[in-house]
């Protein structure tokens, strides 16, 4: 088929496969989600700041605690396990919603919300009795970075909680359609990329740490 | 365009980082002329080209030949990457070389002995230490021809540079931090300095001299400044620290020994964290 | 506290009177505008047309003229700066005291880079890359509204601090430790971050946006390599726009956290670092050039291609350059502090990555070259500003090479040199694209062209303005003149300084006349329609629609067959003399227009507000309100609604029998 004929008639209907790769716009249900691994992706590179910055002020203690004195590895454990346990059912309740199952769903959703409520209740814990022991964010570089890295994570895991209320909140009043399961697809996958910063975390800062 | 910026150049062409009075500048200079020279080889012909080609392909020029069709030849790719490819390899060899080879906190070669001098950027004015000499200036910097002079550097306050134009490189001064710095003034003169980080309200005043004398007269300046005038003690350094601009040069005829250092660690007097009057209107620049 | 922070009356600057003047003439201003649309009854067209559109073109408009009020702002700084330059020599002290001088070279900057570059690159690649890649619009349209009004947010803050408090007095970047609490107690660094903060969000989004729409959303047939060039460098800047302001947040974020609750990042003492700041601060600022640049550099190769008839030599070849650029541009960054003392190893390493890219470039400009070459040119206001950036941009980047080599910025950095440098690269390169692109599209948004007279008196003011403006401060660099000086120490700088401060004059007339083009052409719009949607001949896709567009773009994607899609199929039509046969018309689901943009900034505006005064009550009512919004707008189900396959099928036909007899127009012409 020459170019001349197929632009003068033949090739209406949006869908012709020129075999070089394209097929017009994609569907909602790919654009959604890839547009928000965009946004996870440029999150990523805003912890790695935050890395960064941790990463050149860990030893600007000025003279106070230091990592080793500070951290408990029992306790990150548990946050650790917590989290990524809520990873798992928050994957349980993604093939529920699949399945269109709203008890299931809001189960498992329940139960992603606890497991990140009880990460969130042991890191505010540390970081209440670090504050209460003088090893605040105000007592050195170190202390500051510390507590802004993992605090910025703590914040997502907070915004996200927020946001998993809401979603459970619009299942319930709206069923699985199409746009709220969606929307359930962005959620889950924010969730999973916080356990992967958190695996940074714990690491980097945490078991480098103690080492 | 090409012919006015020449002349402004050549205007230029004796005064400031052009009139380097050391080897440190000199070599700078070198650079700067020949990485010109080595890029005007090509920009120049380039625009010229342009113009050319514009006006020759103008819709109105019946005798162009016109290709509608012409959208890529492999030779002349070939030729517009290697073309930049080559000039950058040229000047990143220099970039190299020259990189190491004016590495500020390099020593300078040399048959005479280093002069130290230690220097404090404070709001707003500079404070040359003399360590090996036991006395401080104030906006003045004296040293002597031919002498290296091997620089360690720190500010009170916040960030500001070092730079004297004639002498060549400059670098920040940062506070708890000590930077390194090698100049050497070969002739003898009087030459402007200046804080080239701004700084605060008060950084147009930070202006200095250098006075570079022969180093017998150095010698005579440096023992006749010993003992007279005021003293850079404690108190004199909590003095000199209340924030002013355009400040007189002055001589402190003794130091505190190790002053530069505890300003570095951050224990000199007063509180390195000043009074908070800081920002306010410099005197006389009020609205 | 009390109950409205640290906001008392003497946040008004009673006592100053150049801001005092400036903000009752803004507020006369804004008030006569808002009593003239009253007058009009055009409130309810505003709001569902412009306001709460989710119409990429409808966006790109209010980017642009957002843009341009600030170019407005940003110019009055600069012309006050050269007057003071001029007027302080030696024992005269001029008419700004520092602490009014230091504010004006910082918002200078601030709003040029971030309130009018940025929004006007953005509002090109909104209201032309849909278009471009035969597409309806981007694909998060209600996101897009979102990121608007947040840049809009960010403007209203800094522009505020005129009127309450005062602005930053640490240049455009707020280096520590000036910038933290100790030494700059005051509002206005506080502003500065906020704002920046706040419109930072809009610019992630945006990146978001257009990714996404580049790469998940062309018209059939379009493959990557099919996309026009112009896409190909919005896709660049918006991948660098992703990656690097999420940089910028963070160190933003430090320096509040620094400011507002004691922390130590960057402070003098408790181990703060400085030099943290820094590098972080350039990891960003390096990478924002780049994405100012890169649609700069495709605004030319449109203009280029268009106006010479021929299509874009070394399409590939551009590509590849565009995104090697994109990816260079991460590795640069320290070149802006060569004399921090990092040693000759690292120095060296960046000095030779910073002219790495300019290798690239380098082949970009020949490519307009041969562009050109061959081609039937024609010598409009786009070309023009084609010509002059290719002249202006080259010394550009010699000088920027020679900032490269450390010996040299040994000597030269942060000097007028430098300042010269900068201002060369971004006038002629960004500025002068966006002018060409304003001229070259406008057609397309408005349904006329502008006056072309007029155009090249805007060109020729900016041209002339400009060398005058800079090529004084080259030679002043090299005599030591350093740069941000409220006072010159040494009067024989004066003539160059005059020289200067004319150049700055006759940029100024230039601005003055795109007003008076604007206006001009408005009025005597009859003349100069554009009745085909064609009115230059192009080979890209937006020129296939009316001008303007429907709000659909196009009634049915076109099919595309090869590069240049239009130009293609505008060449078969023209041979055969038929246009490509009637297609099958759907009814088209269009996004519904939405108010979430508007609302989410002005509560955004009031946090962002409160948390400057450190009126804490309501930085928490903004935030719920914000999240609010959120809740709300996702609560609704309906978010589209359906154009009429009559209405598409009308506008369509309309459109065709308008190509016809263009078309027999050009086809018994050639």
């Amino acid at each position: 088929m020459t170019t001349e004929a197929a632009t003068i008639g033949l090739t209406h209907g949006g869908s012709e496969d020129t075999g070089l790769g394209h097929r017009g716009p994609e569907s909602k249900s790919i654009v959604v989600p890839y547009g928000f691994w965009l946004f996870v992706l440029s999150d990523m590179v805003l912890f790695s700041a935050l890395f960064a910055s941790y990463g050149t002020l860990v030893q600007a203690t000025d003279g106070g605690p230091t990592t080793h004195q500070l951290f408990h590895r029992d306790l990150v454990a548990v946050e650790t396990i917590a989290l990524l346990l809520s990873s798992f059912v928050c994957g349980l309740a993604m093939i529920a919603a699949k399945r269109a199952n709203m008890v299931w769903t809001q189960a498992w959703l329940i139960m992603t919300g606890l497991l990140g409520a009880v990460f969130l209740g042991i890191e505010l814990y540390e970081f209440a009795s670090m504050i209460g022991e003088g090893a605040g964010p105000q007592r050195s570089a170190f202390l500051s970075s510390f507590f802004t890295l993992v605090g910025c994570h703590g914040a997502h895991v907070t915004a996200g909680l927020l946001w998993l209320g809401t979603m459970m909140a619009q299942i319930w009043a709206k069923g699985f359609q199409q746009h709220i399961v969606r929307r359930l697809l962005c959620f889950s996958i924010f969730w999973h990329a916080l356990d992967i910063i958190w695996v940074g975390i714990f690491t980097i800062v945490y078991l480098i740490g103690t080492l | 365009m090409p012919a006015t910026a020449l002349a402004f150049l050549l205007s230029s062409c004796n005064r400031g980082i052009l009139d380097p009075v050391g080897p440190v500048g000199a070599a700078e200079k070198q650079i700067l002329i020949n990485s010109t020279a080595i890029m005007l080889a090509i920009v120049i012909p380039t625009m010229i080209a342009t113009v050319a080609i514009a006006f020759w392909f103008r819709r109105g020029n019946k005798k162009a030949t016109y290709r509608p069709d012409w959208e890529y030849s492999g030779a002349i790719e070939m030729v517009v990457w290697a073309i930049p490819a080559l000039t950058i390899m040229l000047l990143g060899g220099i970039t190299w070389i020259g990189s190491h080879d004016l590495e500020p906190s390099k020593p300078l070669a040399s048959k005479v002995a280093p002069l130290k001098v230690e220097v404090v950027s404070l709001d707003w004015k500079w404070l040359f230490i003399y360590p090996d000499q036991g006395i401080a200036t104030v906006n003045q910097l004296v040293v002597p021809a031919g002498t290296p002079v091997s620089f360690r550097l720190t500010s009170a306050t916040v960030w500001n540079s070092f730079f004297v134009p004639q002498m060549g490189t400059m670098i920040y001064t940062m506070p708890r931090m000590t930077t390194r710095l090698n100049l050497q003034a070969d002739r003898t003169g009087s030459f402007n300095g200046l804080s080239s980080h701004f700084s605060g309200d008060g950084f147009p005043g930070m202006q200095f001299q250098v006075q570079s004398l022969p180093a017998d007269q150095f010698a005579m300046w440096a023992q006749g400044a010993r003992g007279q005038g005021p003293a850079l003690d404690g108190r004199g350094y909590a003095e000199l620290s209340k924030p002013s601009s355009y400040v007189k040069p002055m001589t402190y005829g003794a130091v505190a020994p190790g002053l530069f250092d505890a300003i570095v660690a951050n224990k000199a007097p007063p509180n390195p964290v000043p009074p908070p009057e800081h920002n306010q209107p410099v005197l006389g620049s009020k609205a | 506290m009390t109950l409205f922070g640290r906001l008392t009356w003497d946040a008004i600057p009673f006592n100053q009177p150049i801001p005092l003047i400036t903000s009752l003439v803004v507020l006369l201003a804004l008030g006569g505008v808002a009593v003239w649309v009253t007058r009009m009854k055009a409130w309810p067209y505003l709001w569902n047309e412009y306001i709460t559109s989710t119409d990429h073109k409808r966006i790109g408009i209010m980017y642009i003229v957002l843009a341009l009020l600030m170019l407005v702002r940003g110019f009055a700084d600069a012309i006050m700066m050269r007057a003071q330059q001029s007027l302080a020599i030696g024992a005269s002290q001029g008419y700004l005291p520092p602490e009014h001088y230091n504010q004006i070279f910082s918002a200078h900057g601030t709003i040029m880079i971030f309130f009018v570059a940025m929004p006007f690159v953005i509002g090109f690649m909104n209201f032309v890359v849909p278009l471009q890649l035969g597409v309806r619009d981007v694909a998060f349209p209600t996101m897009n509204n979102v990121s608007f009004w947040l840049t809009s947010s960010g403007a209203l803050l800094v522009n505020l601090s005129l009127f309450l408090g005062e602005f930053a007095r640490t240049g455009w970047l707020g280096f520590p430790p000036l910038s933290e609490k100790a030494f700059s107690p005051g509002v206005g660094v506080d502003y500065y971050l906020v704002a920046l903060q706040i419109s930072g969000v809009g610019t992630v989004l945006t990146a978001v946006n257009f990714v996404t729409t580049i790469l998940k959303t062309r018209a059939p047939g379009m493959s990557y390599l099919r996309m026009p060039v112009f896409c190909w460098t919005a896709l660049a800047s918006n991948l660098i726009m992703l990656a690097a302001f999420p940089v910028l947040t963070v160190v933003l974020g430090e320096l509040m956290l620094d400011r507002y609750l004691g922390f130590h990042f960057f402070t003098n003492d408790g181990g703060g670092n400085s030099m943290l700041y820094m590098n972080l601060i350039w990891v960003w600022g390096h990478p924002e050039v780049y994405i100012l640049v890169l649609p700069a550099f495709g605004i030319y190769s449109e203009v280029a291609a268009t106006f010479s008839g021929k299509p874009l030599f070394g399409y590939r070849s551009m590509v590849f350059a565009t995104l090697t650029i994109c990816i260079i541009s991460y590795m640069v960054w320290l070149h802006h502090f060569f004399t921090m003392g990092a040693g000759g190893d690292v120095n060296a390493v960046f000095g030779i990555a910073s002219m790495i890219i300019g290798i690239p470039t380098g082949v970009k400009i020949y490519n307009w070259l041969f562009t050109m070459y061959g081609g039937r040119v024609r010598f409009t206001v786009p070309i023009y500003y084609l010509i002059g950036f290719m002249l202006t941009f080259v010394i550009g980047g010699l000088t920027g090479v020679l900032l490269a080599i450390p010996p040299v910025d040994f000597v030269v950095h942060n000097s007028l040199f430098l300042v010269a440098h900068f201002h060369q690269v971004i006038i002629g390169g960004v500025v002068f694209a966006l002018m060409a692109g304003y001229t070259y599209w406008f057609p397309k948004a408005f349904g006329f062209t502008l006056d072309e007279r007029l155009g090249k008196a805007v060109f020729w003011c900016w041209f002339i303005g400009f060398h005058l403006a800079f090529m004084p401060l080259y030679v002043l660099g090299f005599w030591g003149a350093t740069r941000r000086m409220q006072h010159i120490p040494d009067p024989s700088w004066a003539p160059y300084l005059n020289v200067a401060f004319v150049g700055a004059v006759i940029i100024g007339l230039g601005i003055v006349l795109t007003v008076v083009q604007l206006l001009y052409s408005i009025k005597t719009r009859d003349q100069r329609r554009d009745i085909t949607g064609d009115p230059w001949d192009g080979r890209t896709l937006e020129w296939l629609t009316l001008s303007p567009p429907p709000h659909y773009n196009f009634a049915v994607l076109p099919d595309v067959h090869g590069e240049e899609a239009y130009w293609t199929r505008k060449q078969t039509a023209i041979k055969m003399d038929q246009l490509i046969a009637e297609p099958d018309y759907k009814p088209i689901e269009m996004p519904l227009n939405t108010p979430t943009g508007i609302i989410c900034a002005f509560f955004a505006s009031v946090c962002g507000f409160a948390v400057i005064w450190y009126i804490w009550w309501l930085a928490v009512l903004g935030l719920i309100g914000a999240f609010a919004v959120f809740v709300w707008y996702a609560w609704q189900d309906e978010h589209e609604h359906i154009i009429p396959v009559e209405e598409v099928r009308a506008n369509a036909r309309e459109r065709r029998r308008i190509r016809m007899e263009h078309l027999h127009e050009l086809s018994q012409s050639t």
